[in-house]
C-alpha cells in the first residue's frame, strides 16, 4: 500500500469524529488528531480499533500511544502492513 | 498483582455513585462479558417534582444514568478488578463519553426496572455496551449503545 492511499483510508476513518471541519479540509501529514481537528480524544480508542478493522492489523498501546499526527498513522500503518523480508 | 473476580454484591460495594444519584439497588450478576442489575424508583426521588409537577415521569436522561450506572460504571470495575487488582478498581472512575439511546416506555415513580448490559469492547480503559432496560413486565423500556472512559482518581 502506498502512502496516498493509506492517507485516504485514515481520513475516512477520521472523518466521522472531527469537530474542526476547516483544519480537516486543509489536512496533511503534520496535522494533529486531538489538537487541530477537535477529535475527542475518547475517540482514539475507537479510530484504532477501525485501524485493526480496515488494514487488518493489530495495534498495541505502545504504537497507539505514539500516533499524534495523521503522518504518525500513516507511518504506523505502512510498517505494519509492510510485508515480511 | 494478580486479578479477582469480583462477586456482584463487592461491583456495588465499589460504586463511586451514591444516593441521591445512584440508580442502581443491586447487582444482579456479572461477568466480564454481561452483566445485570435492578433499581426501584423511589417515590420520593428529587427530580419527580419538577419532571412533572403534579405528573412525575422518571427523566430519560435518569434512565440513560440508570443503565450507564449497570453497563459501563458497574461492568467497568468488574474489568478493572478482573484485569488489574481491586486497589485499582478503587483508583480509577469511569467517566461517560458517549451514548446513542433509545427510549419506549415511561417509567413512573416506585416502578422497579431490570437492567442487561454486554459488553461490546473493552480496550485502552475504554469500555462500550449494549445495555436494556426492562420494565417489571419485562417490556423493553429504554436502550443505548453507551461508553465510559477510565481516569485515574486525581
Amino acid at each position: 500500500m502506498d502512502t496516498k492511499t493509506a492517507f485516504g483510508k485514515i481520513i475516512s476513518i477520521i472523518k466521522p469524529f472531527v469537530k474542526n471541519t476547516t483544519a480537516f479540509g486543509a489536512a496533511t501529514d503534520g496535522t494533529r488528531i486531538i489538537e487541530d481537528l477537535g477529535v475527542n480524544s475518547a475517540r482514539l480508542v475507537d479510530i484504532i480499533l477501525a485501524f485493526e478493522d480496515e488494514f487488518g492489523i493489530e495495534v498495541d498501546d505502545e504504537s497507539a500511544d505514539r500516533v499524534r499526527t495523521l503522518g504518525d498513522a500513516v507511518q504506523m500503518i505502512l510498517q505494519k502492513t509492510a510485508p515480511a523480508l | 498483582m494478580v486479578g479477582v473476580r469480583l462477586t456482584p454484591a463487592q461491583v456495588l460495594e465499589l460504586m463511586p455513585q451514591q444516593r441521591p444519584f445512584r440508580f442502581v439497588d443491586e447487582i444482579l450478576e456479572v461477568d466480564g462479558q454481561r452483566i445485570a442489575g435492578r433499581y426501584t424508583f423511589r417515590k420520593d426521588e428529587w427530580f419527580y417534582a419538577g419532571h412533572f409537577p403534579g405528573r412525575p415521569i422518571t427523566p430519560g436522561v435518569i434512565l440513560l444514568e440508570s443503565m450507564c450506572q449497570v453497563g459501563v460504571v458497574a461492568m467497568g470495575i468488574y474489568l478493572f478488578a478482573l484485569e488489574r487488582s481491586v486497589e485499582e478498581a478503587r483508583a480509577w472512575t469511569t467517566l461517560f463519553v458517549e451514548a446513542e439511546s433509545e427510549f419506549l416506555k415511561s417509567v413512573l415513580p416506585g416502578e422497579t426496572v431490570t437492567i442487561r448490559g454486554e459488553q461490546i469492547f473493552w480496550r485502552r480503559n475504554k469500555l462500550r455496551a449494549r445495555i436494556e432496560m426492562f420494565a417489571a413486565d419485562g417490556t423493553l423500556v429504554a436502550q443505548t449503545t453507551a461508553s465510559g472512559l477510565g481516569v485515574r482518581n486525581g
